[in-house]
This record gives structure tokens, sequence and C-alpha cells, in this order.
């Protein structure tokens, strides 16, 4: 059986498998579930700098696993406000709640419309379902 | 078993220094340039040779046993390599001596360079880069020396989803950014996904061939065509090369630049047992980017040019690693022509045996003729058993396990490469081996998941190992919870 893992309706999706959240001129984002369980445990995250700038679907940061060394990209262009520096002691957060302990970065966003690029929960769903293994 | 800093014993020593026989000197050095008491291990001679004899048993290696370690060719290396490096002439040959007294080490060097420029086709190579990846970064200061000289401004690289992770790490490190070109569901580079990211900025591709899922770029005359057609270059990453050696040559498929490792294809020590050596090759229009110096022939004596100045510069110091050209050098001579064409032939050959035998067991994601390796998955093993358990159990059965989870495109990939020096013995064996690992995730899975259990150390928790790896030894080890 195939892993789907948990996908939240109110979220935006990459086909890279990033999440979005987006409050007022605010992006959160992280790596969805179902990136987490296909990575395997996730033993390093090295988050952005503060201040810079990246373009949407481009390379934000880098995850770790014990398996592979995987691009976070940009689900939304924007500068790196804030990031999620629990995650250099506790990189396993990720893993164990994707969604909220587990986000990695909030962006400050220029233009809201690139979110019609992305997919919602349940086109996600779709791509998910129709990926080979 | 216990560190070399635990059987410590303070007093104890393995030399005596003969006595001081000038007048000592004080404050050579200023005060607060100086350490302190070095923490060293203090112990006699007959405790360090039980201690690393003792690690050295267990060790693995080629000489104990099978290593299909995919994509790395860990191939036998033949001990007459060792005599050729290990004569006085090469072994205490100081890196200054002029020109007219090294004459014959020259030579050695200068005829490798013929060999491989006939083995792969290439019309000039340069010895010096010490290893695969630094080959590459060779490669790539020439791509961008190029288009300097040519007066264009390209930025980009492109790389297939299946490559080796160096090539972007080279790419990035000379300065361009790597843009990803797809496979297609036969497991090569997708024609038209690789025209559809060409244009002015693109200065190269990176491809390997045969690429590392141990398949033959059928379509590779049409690639080096569209690159070309855009002005840009075709860069191979020769870490495949085994496969083709004596039958085809990269230069005759368009090839401008290429790199070797010695340290796979041509037999010289690997991995722990290095140094290694990528040569890099290149076309007529690239060879006066090659860096500096280079060894020539001009009237019947061998010189060293340092007058090359369109030369990227020195990429290593002196000539590289002449030891292993000298190990390299002996192996294509001990092998001459036919037995290099051998080479290629049985590589191919023992990979597609150990497929034939495996693949009615294991998935196959492309399931085809291979080249001198090829994948498998976990996808047949039963009960929640997956690659990295089958890797561990491999070891219980004295052999080393295959590469594994890479490529990345290939979910759960088992990569095996059994290269042309085992026999047919051994590779029924492995097979035997494989098929009992899978009769084993069916009936005692538990077993498998347990995995090693006749290792030195048991299984080991890598995650704890990766997050919270202890680097150095401080009085004690304090092992993180």
């Amino acid at each position: 059986m195939k892993f789907i893992g948990n996908i939240p309706d109110n979220l935006r999706y990459t086909k890279e498998h990033e999440w979005v959240k987006l409050e007022n001129d605010t992006a959160i984002i992280g790596i969805t579930d179902y990136a987490q369980h296909a990575l395997t445990d996730i033993v390093f995250v090295e988050l952005p700098e503060k201040g810079k700038k990246v373009e949407q679907l481009k390379p934000l940061c880098i995850v770790e696993s014990v398996k592979s060394v995987s691009d976070v990209f940009a689900p939304i262009s924007g500068e790196v406000a804030e990031v999620n520096s629990e995650l250099s002691e506790k990189p396993e957060n990720i893993n164990q709640d994707p969604y909220e302990n587990g986000w990695i970065a909030k962006l400050k966003v220029v233009n809201n419309d690139e979110l019609n690029n992305l997919m919602d929960s349940e086109n996600y769903k779709k791509y998910l379902e129709g990926l080979k293994e | 078993m216990k560190l070399i800093f635990e059987i410590s014993k303070k007093g104890r020593k393995a030399v005596q220094f003969p006595e001081l026989d000038v007048p000592e000197q004080e404050n050579l050095l200023p005060q607060d340039l100086l350490r302190g008491e070095l923490e060293l291990p203090e112990v006699s001679e007959v405790d360090i040779i039980r201690h690393y004899t003792a690690l050295s048993r267990r060790n693995f290696g080629v000489d104990n046993g099978f290593y299909p370690l995919g994509s790395c060719t860990m191939k036998y290396n033949p001990k007459i390599n060792e005599d050729s490096a290990r004569l006085n002439g090469f072994a205490q040959l100081h890196p200054y001596t002029p020109e007219n007294l090294s004459q014959g080490a020259l030579q050695i060097m200068y005829e490798l360079e013929q060999y491989l420029m006939e083995i792969t086709g290439m019309d000039q190579f340069t010895l010096q880069p010490a290893a695969g990846s630094h080959g590459e970064l060779t490669g790539m200061m020439i791509v961008k020396k190029y288009f300097e000289g040519i007066n264009e401004k390209r930025s980009k690289i492109l790389i297939p989803d299946s490559a080796h992770g160096t090539n972007p790490a080279s790419v990035t490190l000379c300065g361009f950014e790597s843009v990803e070109v797809k496979s297609n569901d036969k497991g090569e580079i997708d024609l038209e996904d690789l025209k559809s990211k060409l244009n002015k900025d693109v200065a190269a591709i990176m491809l390997t061939n045969p690429n590392t899922l141990g398949l033959f770029e059928t379509q590779i005359l049409e690639i080096t065509k569209a690159m070309h057609q855009n002005g840009s270059l075709v860069y191979m990453d020769g870490a495949n090369l085994n496969a083709m050696v004596g039958i085809t040559k990269p230069g005759d498929f368009g090839i401008d630049i290429l790199h070797v490792n010695l340290h796979k294809t041509f037999s010289t020590p690997h991995g722990g047992g290095g140094p290694g050596s990528g040569p890099v090759g290149v076309t007529k229009e690239l060879s006066r980017f090659l860096p500096r110096p280079k060894i020539e022939f001009i009237d019947n004596k061998y010189k060293i040019n340092y007058n090359m100045p369109d030369s990227i510069g020195r990429v290593r110091a002196f000539y590289g690693n002449f030891g292993i050209l000298v190990r390299a050098y002996t192996y294509i001579r001990s092998n001459g022509f036919e037995g290099i064409r051998a080479v290629g032939e049985n590589s191919v050959l023992n990979a597609n045996y150990l497929l034939s035998k495996l693949k009615k067991h294991y998935h196959v994601p492309f399931n085809r003729i291979c080249q001198h390796e090829f994948i498998l998955t976990d996808k047949n093993l039963s009960n929640g058993v997956t690659t990295n358990d089958l890797a561990k159990r491999l070891l219980d059965f004295g052999v080393h396990a295959p590469t594994i989870y890479f490529p990345l495109i290939v979910h759960g990939a088992i990569m095996i490469e059994p290269t042309e020096t085992e026999s047919k013995e051994t590779l029924d064996r492995f097979a035997e081996i494989m098929m009992k690992i899978k009769e084993e995730s069916e009936k005692e899975p538990e077993t498998v998941k347990a995995a090693p259990l006749a290792t030195p150390v048991s299984k080991l928790d890598n995650v704890l190992a990766a997050r919270k790896p202890v680097l150095k030894f401080e009085d004690k080890i304090i092992i993180p919870q």
C-alpha cells in the first residue's frame, strides 16, 4: 500500500512536496507528510539565511536524511523573514509533525497570485496517487 | 574493542629517541604560541601492533571477498601494480628531480596519456586531478575558460536526474547553475525534456554513460548533436567507463571533455585504499585550456612544458598522484589491447548473468540488457523488509553490501556491479545468498530486520549517529541518548 499521508485542506502544495500557508503577507512553509515519509529519518536541516530572497520553485534550503540529501524548493517567491531554528537541535520535528512544529521558514511574500500555480489538497492527493512508486 | 586512547598507560613508549647531540635552544617560539602537554596515547610497540592488526582483521575489502558496490567499480587491485609502484626508481623519486634525471617517470606519464587517449578517443589528457570529482571541477573550469575565450556568457549546466551527486556539486563550486534533465521510462535521458531546456544560457551537459542505472544512452549521438547545435559542450563523467573499454570510445560519440577514474576502471586502490586519480581528456579544440604543465616528447626527450598561456592553471601540486599513475600504467600494459577489451566485455557479461538469475526473484525497474551494473528494488521483499535490511543481512554472509538508495530516482534501489574480476562460482554464490534472503523475508523477516548478526558490531543506530555524531575522543565516551 502506498503511503499518502496527511494532507490538510487549508494548505497549497508543490509537485516537489512542499506545503505553504499564507497568513496576510507571510507564507509559512515546510515539507509534506508524504515527503518526510519518503525521506525517512531526517537528521539535519540546513536552514536558509534570514533576508535571503528566493523565487518560486527555486531551491530554498536543504534537508538531509539517513538516505539522501534533498533541496527544499520555495513554494512561493519572497524574502526569508524567520526560520524554525528549533530544527537545528530537533530535525525529527519534521518527521513527527511536518505541518506544525516541523515548519521550516516564513517568507515575506510579494505576489499572492503565485499561489494559483500550486495544487490544493484535493489535487495534491490526486497527484500523489498518480505517482509511480 | 578498546580505543587506542583507552589502552594508553602513562610513560609507555614505542620509540627511543637518540640523545640530543646539539645544544638545546630555549625560547625558539613565542610563549603564547606553545601548547601544553599533548593528550596522545602512550603505548608500547606490541600494543600498537596488536591494536591495529585487530582493527585490520575487522576490515572488509576486495581482498577479503565479493564487493558489488554499484557505480564504484570495486574491482580487484592486481598485486603486480604494487610491484611496479614500489620499484625504487619510482618510489624514491623526488618531484623536483630535473628532467634529464627523471626521463623514465616522464615517459610513464606521457605514455599513460597516450593509452588513455587511445582507449577513450579523446585528443589530449591531463593526469593532474586527484579524484573523479576533482576531474569534474577541472572539466567545468575548462568549460568556463572556453566560453570566456569566445566572449559568451553562459551560466547553466544540464544534469540528468540519475547523475552522481558530485556532478551538481562540481557545477555549483565552479559558479554555474545546474538544471535537471528528466529520465524517460527506459531509464535514459529524455531527449524532448533536454531539448526543451536548451537555450543560449546553457554552457554544457554533464552526463554519465553508461548512466547510473547501468544503461547505455542509446540516443547519445542525438544528444551530443543537439548540444553542439546549441553551441554547448558535452562533459562525460567516466565513472562507468569500465563497461565500454576496448569496445566504444566517448570521443567517437561527440564527447568534448571526459574524466576517467583510474581507481575504478584502471584497478588502482579505491576508497580507504586510495588516493584517487581522475585524469581529464579533451578534444583538440580544448587542449590549450588543460592544466599546466604538460609532459611533451620532443627531439627524443621528455620535457615538462610550462608554456601554456591559455591553461586554466595548476589543479594539483606537481603531476598528480604519481604512484597511482604507475599502477594504472601497469594495469593497461599487463592487459594489453585484447585484455582491455575483455575487461569491458566480461564486466558486462558478469552483470547480465547475475541480472538474469536475480530478476526472477527481485523487482527490476528497467527490464533490459544492462551494461556493467544493474538495479533491483525491494518491491518484492515481504513483511516490510527493506533495501537497508537486505544490505545489512548480506554482511552476515561475508559479502559487502551493494550501493543502496541510489540513484535517487528509483525507490528502494539496490545497485549491483560485480566487475569482470569475479568468477562464475562467486556470482552463483551471491545469487544464492540473495535468493535465501528473499526467502527469509517471507519466512523469518525478524532475522533480516535484526541483521547484521555475525559482524563484530551489531545493527548500528544510523539515525542517532547522524543526528548526534561523536567526532572526537574526550576522556571518556559519552553516548548521546
